[in-house]
């Protein structure tokens, strides 16, 4: 499943994609953002038991701002969330 | 902007039981409990069907309007709590339904609801209340595949339809219906904020557009950014639409030329479908529990 | 030599007049209404008018703001040149204050960060644009529900006595937190503080883009909000300077640069 956690406003869209597929759950993206931005949840989107990576809901509506020090407008952009997952879950829209 | 006309996605208070269907037949008996922030929701499902349902207002307090739904809808049904086998809570107060068994996400319910409700062949699930705006893709078992919730922003929701409605002074149910009065598709109001489309609004009134008009230009608006939401999930045949803002045509109609997709109809309230698929994963735990799967 | 600056904003039409280069003669400004270059000649002329100077005394006059396109080249104000309010704001900040390295500019719809290098240069900028709660415009809108003037809503904020969170991140759902807010009984004075506070946090996360490096300038017409100072000054952890007349520093820079460019 791609989780889209974010939203759309009028200055543009900013979602951070899960791919829950992909995701097992290590937790190395929470550890690796300083911002608190992801976290980990029980899997609520059927019977079984599991954990995945979500954005926090403290989150949700500002990541666009929460993730912004992370996205400077000049010079190198290294995503931490990003490069900490190995299998490739995390993938950010803007 | 007045108290009342925010409220206009509130739906009366109701319970149905389904006749003919015996609980004593029954293998399996089921509730979900959907605890929404305007509306509570409960089904009662037999095996799997639909059986009863109530739909009620949410209170102050979770626990008691998760009783009292959930109560009204066994009424006159002859069961009790104790008869049903597993309750599954879903909805923003999910964790406050007491006996239930398990939560799950309004995403996951709703398609699988959306599913149950439309049958197997719905893959896009698109939701508009008055705060949010939710688009979901699911696949032939009703499970999701993709999904995304906006909930940020008011643009695309009911309350910026109701920002409007209060801007031109017509009833927001009959605003739909205004948009459409015009000879030709004005282009779309350039600002999506709220705020800024509205002052655009003003600005086109100023320059003697016709309010029919101007809510043409602002329902056009909307339903752009709403496609580009669904985009963002990927639009594929069946199509439905839930949720208050289901009711407003000038939405409808131009989603449909739009996208070219024709929504379909539901054949129950569809604001039961958050509350259906907690039934139906009711049934999936307790089979899974008792070693049937 | 005289020449003008105007900047086209959202909400105001400011305008400078400058001789030499060097000395302020006038500045004027006014609502930006319907027919903006209507409005623009209007605040131009009640410059030239106070200033007692005739329209041909202006060697140039060179146009910044979200509106600069609709004078560009056009009868009677003429613009010769138009440039982007970034440009005008570093030339402004950079002249009055040498030392700026960082410059924030709030206006009523846009909110900007600027990152100066040698001579005034702009090195790199951003924006944050369209979304009503990123700007000037959502302080307006709080006030409205509060039911308190704009401009009082600074000095509420500072006589707080408790910091509230603010939950919501539109302008229009933020409405109804207010309305809510105000029912459960909190003070005005309170309301107003999380409204600034929110709105500095998402300022200064915007700035932070950029990198924040002193000297810190605040320009454009919120930094005449007292209320909006502190909450940024403690998110960004650094002094900021505000310099006379915030809100002309856009027009000011314009007419600095209409000054070189006829000098030339
Ligand atoms: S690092 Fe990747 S795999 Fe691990 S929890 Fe985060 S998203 Fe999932
Ligand atoms: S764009 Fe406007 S409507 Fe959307 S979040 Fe921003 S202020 Fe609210």
């Amino acid at each position: 499943m791609l989780a889209h956690y974010g939203y759309k406003d009028g200055s543009g869209d900013y979602f951070i994609i899960i791919d829950t597929d992909k995701c097992d759950g290590c937790g190395k993206c929470v550890e690796a953002c300083a911002y608190g931005v992801m976290e980990l949840i029980e899997d609520e989107f059927d019977i079984e038991d599991g954990s995945m990576a979500a954005v926090t809901e403290e989150h949700r509506k500002k990541i666009k701002y929460s993730c912004g020090p992370c996205k400077p407008i000049s010079g190198e952009r290294k995503l931490p969330c990003v490069l900490a997952c190995s299998p490739k879950a995390i993938s950010h829209s803007w | 902007m007045s108290k009342q006309s925010k409220e206009f996605w509130r739906w009366r208070e109701y319970r149905h039981t389904v006749p003919e269907m015996d609980w004593h037949d029954a293998k399996i008996v089921t509730a979900g409990v959907d605890i929404g922030s305007v509306g509570s929701k409960s089904v009662i499902m037999l095996d799997g069907k639909l059986h009863a349902y109530a739909a009620i207002r949410t209170g102050g307090v979770s626990e008691e309007t998760a009783i009292r739904v959930l109560n009204w809808a066994l009424d006159e049904t002859g069961l009790q709590t104790k008869n049903v086998h597993c309750i599954v809570g879903t909805g923003y107060g999910r964790v406050n339904v007491p006996f239930a068994k398990r939560t799950i996400t309004e995403i996951a319910c709703h398609a699988r609801g959306a599913h149950y409700i439309y049958g197997p062949t719905v893959r896009t699930v698109l939701d508009i209340g008055g705060q949010d705006c939710k688009a979901i893709r699911c696949d032939e078992k009703g499970k999701v595949i993709s999904f995304l919730m906006n909930d940020k922003c008011a643009a695309g929701t009911g309350r910026g339809l109701e920002v409007f409605a209060d801007l031109i002074r017509v009833p927001i149910a009959e605003l739909g219906k205004a948009s459409l009065n015009v000879e030709k598709e004005p282009a779309p109001v350039s600002n999506t904020c709220v705020i800024f489309a509205k002052a655009e609004s003003v600005a086109l009134l100023r320059q003697g557009w016709e309010k029919e008009k101007v809510a043409a230009a602002y329902h056009l608006a909307m339903v752009n950014r709403i496609i580009d939401l669904l985009t963002k999930v990927g639009v594929e045949k069946d199509f439905v639409v839930t949720g208050g803002v289901a009711n407003n045509i000038g939405i409808i109609s131009r989603l449909e030329k739009n996208l070219g997709i024709k929504p379909l109809e539901p054949n129950v309230d569809p604001i039961l479908a958050g509350a259906m698929g907690a039934a139906l994963f009711a049934k999936a735990l307790y089979e899974k529990q008792i070693g049937l799967r | 030599m005289i020449t003008a600056g105007v900047d086209v904003g959202a909400k105001y039409v400011k305008v400078v007049l400058l001789e030499d280069g060097r000395k302020v003669l006038k500045r004027a400004n006014g609502i930006v209404g319907f027919d903006i270059l209507k409005s623009a000649t209007e605040v131009f002329e009640k410059a030239l008018l106070e200033a007692g100077l005739n329209h041909d005394r202006i060697s140039r006059v060179t146009a910044t703001g979200m509106g600069r396109k609709a004078i560009h080249k056009k009868h009677p104000l003429n613009a010769g040149e138009i440039v982007p309010e970034v440009i005008a704001d570093a030339k402004g900040a950079y002249h009055l204050l040498p030392a700026v390295k960082t410059i924030i500019d709030v206006g009523a719809e846009e909110g900007r960060g600027v990152k100066v290098g040698e001579g005034g240069k702009v090195k790199d900028f951003v924006i944050n644009e369209r979304c009503a709660a990123g700007a000037g415009t959502f302080i307006e809108t709080m006030a409205r529900a509060l039911e308190v003037g704009v401009e009082d809503m600074g000095p509420l904020a500072l006589k707080a006595t408790k910091a509230i969170p603010m939950n919501a991140q539109c302008c229009v759902f933020a409405e109804s937190e207010v309305v809510t807010l105000i029912h459960s009984k909190v003070t005005k004075e309170d309301i107003s503080k999380a409204i600034h506070d929110a709105m500095a946090g998402r300022i200064a996360s915007m700035v932070l883009r950029i990198g924040v490096e002193k000297e810190v300038v605040l320009i454009g017409g919120v930094a005449r909000n007292p209320g909006f100072l502190p909450p940024l000054k403690k998110e960004l952890n650094t002094e900021i300077t505000i310099p006379e007349h915030p809100q002309y520093v856009g027009a000011f820079g314009a007419s600095l640069l209409a000054f070189e460019t006829e000098g030339k």
